[in-house]
């Protein structure tokens, strides 16, 4: 390139000029470039940050989990597995129908309760529970438990999620808030 | 008069510079094909789901409180409302179709070859993202299907090793499926996938010009990166013909089919769902995912539970990256399908597996049916002339939910074999065994019956069999006096 421009028969002075101009270190369009791109760059990090701590409180939050009344002792006799419903201690106004959770809860004696989670623990699905030959069944892919949760049969990988209770003031209360999954059992699992 | 304003216009706007590098650009003649128009109808359901979507939003709400019942408002108040849900469930499964059409005609055609590598790669970039809508589409439709089918996606995510819990909580945007978790499909449904869509749109297009259209492959003419880019180019000077008008017909009268198809399908069966309300304690329901993911919802029935995490987790890296990558590593060489049988031989099983899982997935024989209990009858040949005990085996079958998995006379569950000639198969103790202790798919009985209602069972189990074969024998223990 050198050599066209110092043979080029327009005058070599003229583009001999123009290198030596780009060749210095600070031109004033550098300079402002540079500027310009660090400017924006604060200016990129000071949106970007608060944005991406918008979109990641959702999965950084620990799960808040808190003691819920699934109703007075008398409502599950003795021996007998009964279906619960909670109100999800963080629901939002708009959740409708879906902050109400269905929950298994099987007394097997005065003081001896299980409280078990509605999702098959192989994909979620709500299991059933059939008081005739003391099963759970889940309609998906046919996973089995005991009456205890204790895996009976089929692809679920574990028993069913138990949920942490604890019996106060004649009341029956779990330790609710989360969906359960093999990531992030219930407490009682743990 | 006209003509000058035609004229003025096109000196400040370059009308004619622009149609002559974008619609008219020149292609080569071969290529006026019915093998070539799958592109652009599937980009015609994509701007009629878009046309469709933004309509529907006028009245659609997207709130876990709202959303069920502002779909009903649509199907049966809103004047057309149905009408605008089917054809935009109509488009969504044309466009899948068409898009799979235009996918597996450009691999067989090898146009994914040297140098149209980025071409395929954003092509298999818009296939993924729009299975992501029709996956989130389905969410918007916030049934018991919707919100049984969220559950399963999280307990996908769970298994994810280490940030499975973190993956569940940004999937639901929180720690239930619950009003978040609505808002954060309905956004990338409709703000942050079509704009993805949009991006790589342009893209595609774009390096449909650059690039030029694949010329419709010869058998034996080969594609050498040395020579191939100048071949076409001569290929085009020499013989190409300007896209419009020489060669849209075709496009034009497919794109004409199409829509009539979609409007047929949207008028003949009307919109789809929603099915009950997201209620999650309204637990007698079996939710099952739209057609396009019957072969995934299978496959996960299938599947043997030591291999099910890893097929979940690692089987569609893998498969995405062997699609994704093959211009790099079969990027030149023989174009035509003709010459290349493994290619022909890939789209038919992939074909086949995905027909079958989706037909299996249709009638998910491997879910029981959870009413057969009380729904279905036992055959009155199998009840006649029988003894009171074996009486009381065929009542303890139906109470014990046994029909929820076998079947007796075609009625009942498929998850487990049926049960009308049991007895051929199993002898007397294997039947006691199998009752009590269960195995691989059944659970063990022991536990939940009497010795007695073991006995009635099973004696009942023994008559199932036809006059005309034999019970099962003990081969160790030869029939005496059995």
């Amino acid at each position: 390139m050198t050599d066209t421009n110092q043979t080029s028969d327009c005058g070599c002075k003229k583009s001999n000029t123009i290198k030596d101009a780009s060749a210095q270190p600070v031109s004033r369009r550098n300079l402002l470039l540079k500027l310009g791109a660090g400017l924006n760059a604060i200016a990129a990090a000071l949106i970007g940050v608060p944005l991406l701590g918008y979109v990641v409180s959702s999965f950084t939050k620990e799960s808040p989990n808190s003691w819920i009344s699934l109703g007075p002792l008398e409502h599950f006799p003795e021996g007998e597995t009964r279906l619960a419903v909670y109100r999800n201690p963080v629901s939002k106004p708009w959740d409708g129908d879906t902050a109400e959770v269905p929950c298994w809860v099987r007394r097997v004696d005065a003081g001896t309760f299980q409280v078990f989670a509605i999702n098959c623990t192989h994909l979620g699905c709500p299991v059933r529970w059939f008081q005739q030959s003391r099963l759970f069944m889940c309609p998906c892919h046919g996973g089995a438990f005991y009456e205890d949760g204790s895996h009976a049969s089929g692809p679920p990988p574990r028993g069913l999620f138990q949920y942490q209770h604890q019996i106060e003031s004649g009341e029956l209360k779990v330790l609710g808030g989360h969906l359960p999954t093999l990531a992030e059992p219930l407490r009682e699992d743990a | 008069m006209l003509r000058s304003i035609a004229l003025w216009l096109d000196e400040r706007l370059h009308i004619k510079k622009l149609f002559e590098s974008t619609a008219g650009h020149k292609v080569p003649p071969s290529t006026n094909s019915w093998f070539y128009v799958f592109g652009s109808g599937t980009l015609l359901c994509f701007v009629l789901q878009i046309l469709t979507g933004t309509l529907l939003a006028f009245v659609y709400v997207p709130s876990t409180s709202q959303a069920w019942t502002s779909l009903q408002y649509l199907n049966n108040e809103q004047f057309l409302g149905w009408f605008l849900r089917a054809v935009h469930n109509w488009g969504s499964i044309f466009m899948v179709g068409i898009m799979s059409a235009h996918l597996v005609q450009t691999f067989l055609f090898g146009a994914y070859k040297y140098p149209r590598e980025l071409t395929w790669v954003s092509g298999c970039l818009l296939f993924f993202c729009t299975l992501g809508m029709a996956f989130t589409g389905q969410i918007l439709r916030f049934d018991q299907d919707a919100y049984w089918g969220l559950g399963i996606g999280a307990s996908v995510m769970g298994r994810v090793p280490f940030i499975g819990a973190q993956l569940v909580h940004l999937m639901l945007a929180g720690s239930t499926i619950a009003g978040e978790t609505l808002s954060r499909f309905f956004t990338l449904h409709v703000f942050v996938v079509p704009g993805l869509i949009i991006a790589l749109l342009s893209l595609h297009l774009r390096l449909v010009l650059t690039k030029g259209i694949n010329e419709y492959p010869k058998p034996g003419s080969l594609v050498r990166k040395e020579s191939y880019v100048a071949e076409y180019e001569e290929l085009v000077e020499k013989t190409g013909v300007p896209f419009v008008p020489n060669v849209i017909g075709k496009d034009l009268i497919f794109s004409g089919f199409l829509i009539i198809a979609i409007v047929t399908c949207a008028l003949v069966f009307g919109p789809q769902g929603p099915s009950g309300p997201p209620d999650p304690t309204l637990i007698h329901t079996a939710p099952k995912p739209d057609f396009y993911f019957l072969p995934i919802y299978a496959i996960l029935a299938l599947l043997p539970a030591y291999m099910e995490t890893f097929l979940l987790l690692v089987a569609p890296v893998i498969g995405i990256a062997i699609l994704v990558l093959l211009p790099f590593y079969s990027g030149t060489g023989e174009k035509s399908y003709r010459r290349r049988p493994m290619a022909v031989i890939v789209v038919l099983l992939a074909f086949l597996t995905a027909g079958l899982l989706a037909y299996l997935g249709t009638y998910a024989p491997w879910s029981p049916h959870m009413e057969a209990w009380t729904d279905a009858s036992t055959p009155a040949a199998y009840v006649k002339g029988r003894t009171p005990l074996q009486l009381q085996g065929a009542i303890l079958i139906q109470n014990k939910q046994c029909r929820n998995c076998h079947s007796l006379g075609g009625d009942g569950g498929l998850r487990g074999p049926a049960l009308d000639t049991v007895a051929t198969r199993l002898t007397r103790d294997q039947l006691i065994r199998q009752v009590i202790q269960g195995s691989g798919n059944m659970p063990a009985y022991g536990k939940n019956l009497r010795p007695a209602e073991v006995t009635a069972l099973v004696s009942f189990m023994q008559t199932l069999r036809p006059s005309y074969e034999p019970a099962a024998m003990d081969s160790t223990q030869p029939a005496i006096g059995r």
